[in-house]
């Protein structure tokens, strides 16, 4: 368990957020041209990162907004944090 | 194949397999996981003959509760999959659930009753340690080299074929290479420059301290999350649910074990004044559909055994002996041969969610 700094309401537990996996995976533009091989990387395939992993949070017991997290896997670190939309910072 | 060493970061027997509640059974859904989970359990029923190794495996049956009326059709399904296949299951009202396990509150006052259950005989617990020293043994005395603390830093490949092992003790040559890592498949995908469908998380549990015989079977509860049996030791040894986000910490967080534990509580009021003793996590590697793999890959000579997310031990022996049989013939065996990556491509998964007694 560890606190997150919620960009709309500030510090909260964990148990309060929602992890919604990887970041940045984006949706195929045009879908009904994807080969199967190429659904298969974007429904299926994650880079499960053992350091640091980007991704995405929901405050589902609080704002319920979706934002990114940069954390370290390895020991639950948080690098950073930043709104959906903005870019994400190189650590 | 004579020629065979084992590479281990840690020690043999000092991850999952010695983490894990030690919970052995077959009742899976659909066919091809009732073929891979049975052959596992029919390898136990001989395993400690075969290693001459006492592995401590105890068919003390397990139960699986149902709490609401989604659960009894679920479980009824199961209960008659399962027959199907040739594996035994039957479905009990809530009165045979008390008969079997008198120590349950099945008060239709607490919050999630007990609407029913099914119970598995041939399923049970073995000592998780035994397992694995006595395969190591036996492994060992048939030539195999057991490396222990040296670790994987990456594979050497030559376009799409394996060329061997980088090691902390120095460079293996080999054409192949099975990956058994657990929650730590990813880490070594990633050295071989491909990807799996998996997300690593902590899953949890805790035993107490130990006490008389008080429960002489394996109840497990997938609505409310809590399962639990006694060691020979005497300790409860209870299974908590995992983590929603990757972590390869090997802890979780507090509210899992708190959830958990209330659940405890409601169905075993007797364990209200126990003390725990320890507490701990593992990393699991989730497959979306809750189903392993045990699988060829992109790349020539390299394998992959992994995807067993928060119920892998109970298939040990049929896993590894599958595995081996992929390895050898470059080929599955008909047993494994749904559980391959392609079913990610193809759309053909095998949706073991309900069954997987962890949810996730």
């Amino acid at each position: 368990m560890f606190v997150i700094n919620c960009p709309y309401c500030g510090e909260r537990d964990q148990q309060e957020f929602k992890a919604g996996g990887e970041a940045h995976i984006e949706r195929p533009k045009q879908p009904t041209e994807l080969s199967d091989d190429e659904w298969a990387e974007y429904l299926f395939m994650r880079k499960n990162i053992k350091g640091i992993q980007y991704e995405r949070w929901n405050h589902a017991h609080g704002c319920r907004k979706w934002f990114n997290i940069v954390r370290d896997t390895s020991n639950d670190e948080i690098k950073a944090i930043y709104k959906m939309g903005e870019k994400p910072p190189s650590i | 194949m004579k020629n065979i060493a084992v590479v281990e970061k840690g020690w043999i027997g000092g991850g999952n397999t010695g983490r894990n509640t030690t919970i052995i059974r077959s009742n899976y859904l659909w066919d091809a996981s009732a073929g891979l989970y049975d052959h596992a359990l029919k390898i136990w029923e001989g395993l400690s003959q075969e290693l001459n190794y006492n592995v401590m495996f105890s068919q003390r049956g397990v139960m699986n509760l149902a709490h609401n009326l989604q659960d009894v059709r679920d479980l009824k399904r199961r209960t008659h999959a399962n027959r199907l296949n040739g594996i035994d299951a039957v479905y009990l009202s809530t009165e045979e659930v008390k008969k079997f396990c008198p120590i349950i509150n099945t008060s239709q006052d607490i919050r999630y009753p007990v609407l029913g259950g099914t119970l598995q005989r041939r399923a049970g617990t073995a000592r998780h340690d035994a397992v694995a020293w006595g395969y190591a043994r036996g492994a060992d005395e048939m030539g195999v080299d057991i490396i222990q603390n040296c670790e994987v830093k990456g594979i050497k490949r030559n376009g799409d074929t394996v060329e061997g092992l980088e090691t902390t003790k120095g460079f293996i040559k080999t054409k192949k290479i099975g990956v058994v890592a657990a929650g730590h498949s990813s880490v070594i995908a990633n050295m071989a420059g491909i990807r799996l469908p998996l997300e690593s998380k902590p899953l949890q549990a805790l035993v107490s301290e130990p006490v008389k015989p008080i429960i002489d079977t394996v109840v497990m509860s997938n609505a409310v999350h809590a399962y639990v049996s006694q060691s020979d030791k005497g300790e409860l040894v209870i299974g908590a649910g995992t983590d929603d986000y990757v972590s390869y910490t090997q802890k979780g967080s507090h509210q899992i074990v708190e959830g958990t534990l209330n659940a405890i509580l409601e169905l075993y009021p007797i364990f209200s004044r126990m003390r725990m003793l320890r507490q701990w996590g593992g990393i699991v590697d989730i497959c979306p559909d809750a189903s392993p793999i045990l699988s060829k890959t992109s790349i020539k000579g390299l394998y992959f055994n992994c995807g067993w997310g928060t119920g892998g031990f109970k298939a040990t022996p049929g896993s590894g002996d599958l595995f081996a049989h992929t390895i050898a013939n470059d080929e599955p065996h008909k047993l494994n041969a749904a559980f391959n990556l392609n079913r990610f491509v193809s759309g053909d998964l095998v949706d073991e969610h309900g069954a997987a007694a962890v949810a996730h």
